[in-house]
């Protein structure tokens, strides 16, 4: 069994293991929204496969991080539309 | 910033079914073969999120035997760039990396081709293998409504899949008319393996309403979707849904090959049948050669494996399998043609390039992607035009100008990393 912890999203916790992606972890936190286009429109994932940047995200500080590349780790925070 | 140098006698680039039987022929042949992915783990689209354990054959054979190969598997690290022939550069969680090779395959498969219409930019809106990837890394879609649409035999897959994580899947759309995918069923009937695979299909897909000759037109909602308009030659209507899973068949990545300055013939890297490119040293296996299933993928990475590790003769053994698969790979390309109704579905408002949000009425007054580029930013954003390029050349027919370096996004210090090193 792969090791369970949580992350959080915005600030909420969420249960997550190594085999789940950040993106998996936003999505089940109820969390659609991931980021704004550049002319203010909400976007969510679009190609799950790291081609589109639709999931642009800001992990643990980093702006930019395309969140379906991306494997939760222990205390991870993620924070969406930012 | 770690800048380290890596070199092998066979570099494989994409740890698809494709790349990793290269890497496992390559490295039988007993040279120094390494194998790049920008996944965190080797399987690629179709066995994303598999194991050595997998119940799905075909994976754990190949996984184990990647495994237990001498290849060295580089992941998660994304090859941006070449500095100059021999020599890659990549960038992984330590920094860029460098990447020497002898002999180079490329096998960086294919990504989903999407196509504009009203309300295709909404949450929730997904590619039908994109949906499948973010459920196989761990999102539950249980009890979810779903409806899936586009093109391809990838819609059938994801239905079943979806349906077995317990998705409440409602329609699959299917754009090609009956008439072509009764023809495809009958090429189909002469191969028992795929044969065997579309009757276990239809099984686990039994009470699904699968329409063809269907297409989506909008999809509704405020701030999420929340419905799609469905249409066929005779009507048009709504269906509600929680997601809208929705893929045109394949097209292939082809942007590496190209930077690379392999010639591209209609779209795919053309290769001669040792599935070397017209670069010599340089081999090409898997989706960006055609788009043609498992099978042709895992034929031909077992051909440039042995072929770039100078073992022609085994190579040769996989000629028979090569050549019946292309043949599918052809009736696919016929089936799953896109209908001239699919075109006009935007509309001026639609947005096409999400990147830089360039709508439908501002490309249509531009004459060519170049000027399109030029005066609209189309095409200009982080994605590079890997989304918005294959409906732009569907819908006005413009061919997108060949890749650039970098062909992902690198951070500064990582370019100025490589600029130093060169
Ligand atoms: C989203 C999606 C889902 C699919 N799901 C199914 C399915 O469920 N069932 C089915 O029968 N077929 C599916 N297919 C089709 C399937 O991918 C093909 O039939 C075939 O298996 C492709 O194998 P491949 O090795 O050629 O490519 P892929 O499996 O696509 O492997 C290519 C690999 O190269 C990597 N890569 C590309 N560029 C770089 C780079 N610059 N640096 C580092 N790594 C790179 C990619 O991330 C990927 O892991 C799917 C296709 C897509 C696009
Ligand atoms: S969903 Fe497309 S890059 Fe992550």
């Amino acid at each position: 069994m792969p090791k369970a912890f949580s992350v959080t999203v915005n600030g909420a916790q969420v249960d997550a293991t190594e085999d789940m992606t950040a993106l998996a972890a936003i999505l089940l936190s109820g969390t659609t929204t991931l980021r704004r286009s550049v002319s203010g429109e909400q976007r969510g994932a679009l190609c799950g496969m790291g081609v589109c940047f639709e999931c642009r995200v800001t992990i643990n500080g980093e702006h930019h991080c395309r969140s379906c590349q991306i494997r939760c780790a222990q205390e991870m925070d993620i924070r969406t539309d930012e | 910033m770690n800048n380290s140098r890596r070199s092998f006698d066979v570099l494989v680039v994409g740890a698809g079914p494709a790349g990793i039987a290269a890497a496992c022929c390559a490295a039988q042949a007993g040279v120094r073969v390494g194998i790049v992915d920008n996944n965190a783990r080797p399987g690629g689209q179709i066995w994303r999120g598999e194991t050595q354990d997998s119940n799905v054959a075909d994976a754990a054979d190949w996984l184990r035997k990647l495994a237990s190969s001498r290849a060295e598997i580089l992941a998660p690290m994304e090859v941006f760039a070449q500095p100059e022939a021999g020599r890659l550069t990549a960038t992984s969680s330590d920094g860029v990396c460098e990447l020497g090779y002898k002999k180079l395959i490329l096998c960086t498969g294919a990504r989903e081709r999407f196509l504009p219409f009203p309300g295709w930019t909404l949450p929730n809106v997904m590619g039908a293998g994109g949906l499948q990837a973010v459920v196989k890394s761990g999102m539950d879609i249980a009890g979810k409504k779903v409806i899936l649409a586009g093109s391809g035999p990838l819609l059938l897959a994801v239905g079943a899949h979806l349906r077995a994580h317990g998705a409440d899947v409602r329609t699959i759309a299917e754009q090609a008319p009956w008439s072509r995918l009764i023809r495809f069923g009958m090429a189909l009937a002469s191969r028992g393996r795929k044969i065997s695979q579309a009757l276990q299909l239809k099984k686990r897909l039994s009470r699904i309403a699968f329409r063809a000759g269907c297409w989506v037109v909008a999809a509704e909602g405020d701030g999420k979707v929340e419905s799609v308009t469905l249409r066929t030659v005779h009507k048009t209507w709504r269906e509600p849904c929680d997601y809208l899973a929705c893929g045109f068949h394949l097209v292939p990545n082809t942007e590496l090959a190209s930077l690379l300055g392999c010639e591209l013939r209609g779209g795919f890297v053309r290769t001669d049948e040792f599935q070397q490119s017209s670069v010599s040293g340089i081999y090409c296996a898997g989706e960006p050669t055609g788009i043609g299933g498992l099978e042709l993928s895992i034929a031909e990475g077992q051909i440039a494996g042995f072929a770039a590790a100078g073992q022609r003769e085994r190579a040769q053994e996989y000629f028979g399998e090569q050549k019946s698969q292309r043949r599918f790979s052809m009736a696919l390309e016929r089936a799953f043609m896109l209908r001239d109704e699919l075109r006009p579905l935007a509309s001026a408002e639609t947005i096409v390039c999400r990147c830089e949000d360039v709508k439908f009425g501002r490309l249509r007054e531009q004459s060519s992607w170049r000027a399109a580029k030029l005066q609209t930013r189309c095409g200009m954003g982080p994605c590079q035009g890997r989304i918005c390029g294959p409906a732009v050349e569907f819908l006005f027919g413009w061919k997108a100008e060949s890749a650039r370096p970098p062909i992902f996004p690198v951070a500064v210090e990582s370019l100025a990393a490589t600029a130093c090193a060169e």
